[in-house]
């Protein structure tokens, strides 16, 4: 066992985990953060994606013990205040998800794209969430979504929005 | 002003989905999400070999793995004798082997289980899999279809004696729903005014692969043993439960929580589930199972496989004479809960829009040592329109046609309907020509046209083609008693029931068993319209059976146009209580009551009452009728009379690098005919989904078998779902002719663009290389498939025998496209 001290949707945390333990399982099963999914064993659909240290990363290809130290965000702590995330907001405006299961992963990885791209063209949100599979949407409305999204989140677009702060990822 | 304003109705509007609160959140419950304390993991020891006999299994190291509780054979759980449920016989001599939970003497395909490991712990479970030894004596697995039933071949199950499961025939001459087939091509043989087309189509293997892995929980606590499952079906699943192991239906309760996508994919009954059931039955404590990717891909079942052997006759005008259709469907190793009626779901719509006079249909399912087949979005119909799509197009290049020409040559006119066709169904609305004509103009046929003869003019490098798919296709499942005739082995009907609660909320149990379908947000519209109450009124009850009892769940486009009506009932029903009630109240006869936006108000007067009003009066029972109870709910079961036929014209724009073989999805362009759209937001999502998975048939997926049976892209790497990247923004577009066969005017949509869009793109893609002399590529059309295509058929050697385009059936046919009249030159 393997002492791994990290912050989850801003809780603490100090477990005690095997060393081969995945990210993905030690949010799921130790921690309870069971909104974030497992579509794949091969880092392919990108159905776990969450945020370390700022970045979106595929939680089922990160150990736990590489996470030690870090602050992970998953899709249970965008929302702010009861106030949801732009992101989310437009996935549902734009029914950018059917089954949902690819949804959080989706969306986690979308705010990372407009964290490094504020304003990407079709083809730009198209090559930023290639990592990311569903099954269900054809990604049409997905990409509608994180371009509203990134309309909505342009400074000045909204008072009330948390733009890109804490929560948007993106670059170094 | 304002007072006058006609509340707006629901149905029609694009409301965004109330469901997706939580999806967006994460506050969701799949079901492996669910852990009950103390829950033991279940793990499957599966084959890596097609075909072998089981010689040992030694358990003794995984025994004594940490945290392991025990593992089993079938023989220790003592379900040797127990089969899995195939519902579907679809001819009385069909032949049917037993389906085990796990292999006792012989494995059928590579995945097969043999053994289960039980522990503490997922990881654990897995540990110890990979300990337990088994010896097995390799035989020759079975592969291929045709070789598969010739003489001599060896057998999968050899008790059968056969490879062949069942042969199913439909002659529309022998039905007397139309002409003859046999007389229809010997006449057009005899006759220099006739063509005759015959082609070998392949219909690729596919996997389902919806986004969440196959899991269940079986947690034994309490009086009923409750399942929760990654299902589309929790009431067949909880019948073919007792069906299969004996436990009476009320003492299963089966939940199907938040499921993650199904498209047929999780119709089935599994092994897995029956596994849970019996160990946590025999442990006495909750089991589960969650597969992997890579145990889904390779044990989950297949769907597709098919070989289409098609010959369509017509006159040199065009005019369709007759169609021979004769199929060999791949069951694999078993038979599904449905799998071997998936081919004959097809049979009925391989005429299409068109009016054909005289159809066959023959269909040879074999078993072989592959994972086994059943629905997939679609199921049958995708095949079919297929087959009849690209012959049309083969037909087209014959004759030297415009190939949208020939198929308005060829269809039925919106004034012949309702149309009962040659295979004896009964179309009740379309109107082919409206759509056509708002594709056509929305895409630029003739514009692209133009494009292309310019770019084939100038060689360049980069070709256009453009593919045409005019598709109908039948849905709903469906009405009872013709499913009955099909020795199907269920009903179709959907059952429903609407609550009105003492403060007037609604409560809607539904039987359909949504997985992404929106169903929450759809029915919601329906009876907020209906019962005049707000939207956010109402809560859509489903997918646990001990909530909703009844029902036959999703699959089949089924939901809106079978369980939406059934809703539609119940709350007629609930309203005609209330208006009795509201009489009563008002001091009025019920025929002086009109009842419009929730209220009922005695004619001529501003006397009146709310649907609330009256459910709480009910819920007081203070004062109400003599006659009857003091309650307004209703249950209805809606048994449909046909199926439902939406239709729709796709066009595609493809471009075709001819130096690589690259193709490029340029433009899709779709309009379709679901009769009254319920949300058109929920059915343009459907409607783009559906595309996705057709176009990946076409370009992107298969399920490929090496020489020893053994899957050979069994991980998200290497069988190759559509990204993002790989896809472009579809322009799609609705027009209405209401279904007349259900009160709410709807048709399905669910497998629309999945069966319409795979032959637009192959015809597209071969649109434009036929001028380098190809007559075919098989799908999925993949860069290398398109380049050694182009290479053989311009005559360049490539590593492959180069295709011959000369023989008769091998592409190009007889007749030149060039010199459709065949003159001498």
């Amino acid at each position: 066992m393997t002492q791994v001290r990290v912050t989850v949707d801003g809780v603490n945390y100090a477990d005690d985990v095997e060393p081969r333990t995945l990210l993905v399982y030690y949010l799921r099963e130790r921690l309870g953060k069971t909104g974030t999914l497992v579509g794949c064993d091969t880092s392919n659909c990108g159905a776990c994606t969450v945020h370390l240290n700022g970045q979106s990363v595929k939680s089922c290809s990160v150990l736990a013990v590489q996470a030690d130290g870090g602050e992970v965000t998953t899709i249970e702590g965008i929302a702010r205040d009861g106030k949801l995330h732009p992101v989310q907001e437009a996935f549902n405006e734009h029914h950018a998800l059917q089954c949902g299961y690819c949804t959080p992963g989706m969306i986690m990885q979308s705010i990372d794209l407009l964290g490094d791209n504020p304003d990407p063209s079709e083809a730009e949100v198209r090559e930023g969430i290639e990592g990311n599979l569903c099954r269900c949407t054809g990604y049409q409305n997905i990409v509608r979504a994180v371009q509203g999204a990134a309309q909505k989140m342009k400074p000045g677009a909204h008072a009330d929005t948390p733009a890109t702060a804490g929560v948007a990822g993106g670059g170094a | 002003m304002t007072a006058t304003a006609e509340p707006t109705l629901e149905v029609g509007r694009a409301r965004v989905r109330k469901e997706d609160a939580r999806l967006i959140t994460g506050r969701t419950r799949y079901t492996d999400s669910i852990t009950p304390q103390g829950t033991l993991h279940l793990f499957v020891v599966r084959s890596p070999l097609a075909h072998a006999k089981i010689v040992g299994v030694d358990k003794s190291a995984a025994e004594a793995s940490p945290g392991v509780v025990g593992v089993y054979t079938a023989a220790d759980l003592g379900v040797e004798a127990v089969g899995l449920p195939c519902a579907w016989p679809i001819t009385p001599d069909m032949k049917s082997p037993q389906r085990p939970l796990l292999a006792s003497q012989t494995v059928h395909f590579a995945g097969e289980g043999v053994a289960v490991v039980v522990a503490r712990s997922a990881a654990e479970a897995r540990d110890a899999g990979d300990l337990v030894e088994i010896d097995y004596d390799p035989l020759e697995p079975v592969l291929d279809m045709e070789a598969a039933l010739a003489d001599g071949a060896t057998l999968v199950h050899p008790e059968l004696e056969t490879n062949e499961n069942a042969t199913w025939v439909f002659d529309s001459g022998a039905a007397g729903t139309g002409g003859s087939v046999e007389e229809a091509v010997a006449a057009a043989e005899a006759d220099p005014d006739s063509v005759v087309i015959r082609r070998r189509f392949r219909q690729q293997r596919l996997i389902p692969a919806f986004m969440e892995p196959r899991s269940c929980v079986v947690d034994p606590a309490g009086e009923q043993l409750t399942i929760y499952a990654a299902t589309q079906v929790p009431h067949i699943l909880r019948t073919m439960t007792t069906v299969t192991l004996g436990v009476p239906e009320s003492k299963l309760r089966v939940i199907a929580p938040d499921v993650g996508g199904g498209f047929g994919g999780k119709i089935g009954v599994l092994p897995e589930e029956m596994l849970c059931v019996a160990l946590a039955q025999k442990l006495g404590k909750a089991v589960k199972w969650t597969e992997t990717r890579s145990e889904s891909l390779l044990a989950a079942h297949h769907g597709r496989d098919q070989i289409q052997d098609l010959v369509l006759t017509a006159k040199k005008d065009g005019t369709l004479t007759g169609f021979d259709v004769h199929l060999l469907a791949d069951m694999g190793a078993y038979l599904g809960l449905v799998g071997p009626g998936v081919p004959i779901l097809g049979a009925f719509m391989f005429n299409a829009i068109y009016k054909i006079p005289a159809l066959r249909f023959t269909c040879t399912n074999v078993f072989t040592t592959k994972t086994l087949t059943d629905a997939y979005r679609g199921a049958g119909r995708p095949e079919a329109t297929f087959a009849i799509e690209r012959m049309m197009d083969e037909l087209a290049v014959e004759l030297g046609r415009d190939p949208m020409e020939l198929r308005e040559q060829n269809w039925i006119k919106h004034e012949e309907f309702p149309f009962t066709t040659v295979v004896g169904l009964t179309y009740d609305t379309g109107n082919y020509e409206q759509a056509t004509e708002q594709a056509m103009a929305t895409f630029d046929y003739a514009g692209l046209r133009r494009e292309q003869e310019e770019r084939r003019a100038s060689g360049d490098s980069v070709q256009l083609g453009i593919g045409i798919s005019t598709f109908t296709e039948m849905c709903g499942i469906a009405p009872s008693r013709l499913l009955g005739s099909l020795a199907y082995g269920a009903g179709g009907w959907e059952a429903a029931s609407v609550r009105m609660l003492a403060t007037g909320k609604v409560e809607v149990v539904t039987g359909a068993s949504g997985h992404g379908q929106g169903h929450e947000t759809a029915f919601s519209q329906i009876v907020a319209d209906q019962l005049g109450v707000p939207f956010e009124d109402v809560e859509i009850l489903h997918g646990d059976t001990q909530v909703s009892p009844k029902g036959l769940d999703t699959y089949g486009s089924r939901s809106l146009v079978v369980g939406g009506v059934a809703i539609h009932m119940a709350a007629e029903k609930v309203i005609a209580k209330a208006r009795k009630i509201a009489a009563h109240l008002l001091e009025a006869s019920e025929d002086d009551l009109e009842f419009a936006n929730g209220s009922f108000t005695v004619k001529g007067t501003d006397k009146g009452k709310a649907i609330q009003e009256i459910a709480f009066a009910a819920f007081m029972a203070h004062d109400y009728p003599e006659d009857m109870e003091p309650n307004l709910d209703a249950d209805a079961v809606f048994d449909p009379t046909n199926f439902s036929f939406p239709h729709g014209t796709h066009l595609a724009a493809v471009e075709v690098d001819t130096e690589t073989g690259r193709v490029h999805l340029r433009k899709y362009v779709c309009v379709d005919d679901v009769g009254t759209v319920v949300n058109p937001l929920i059915v343009e999502g459907q409607v783009h989904g559906g595309l996705a998975q057709g176009i990946a048939q076409a370009l992107f997926e298969e399920a490929n078998y090496d020489e020893q049976g053994t899957l050979v892209n069994g991980t998200f790497v290497d069988y190759t779902l559509p990204s993002a990247a790989d896809l472009p923004s579809f322009d799609t577009a609705t027009v209405s002719t209401p279904a007349t066969s259900n009160p709410l005017g709807v048709k399905g949509v669910g497998e629309a663009g999945t069966i319409a869009s795979t032959p637009a793109i192959v015809n597209a893609v071969l649109d434009a290389v036929r001028q380098f002399g190809v007559a075919d590529i098989e799908m999925p059309t993949t860069s290398q498939r398109v380049w050694r295509a182009i290479q053989a058929g311009k005559g360049h050697s490539t590593q492959e025998t180069p295709v011959d385009t000369h023989s008769p059936g091998a592409g190009l046919g007889s007749i030149d496209p060039n010199n459709p009249q065949g003159e001498v030159q």
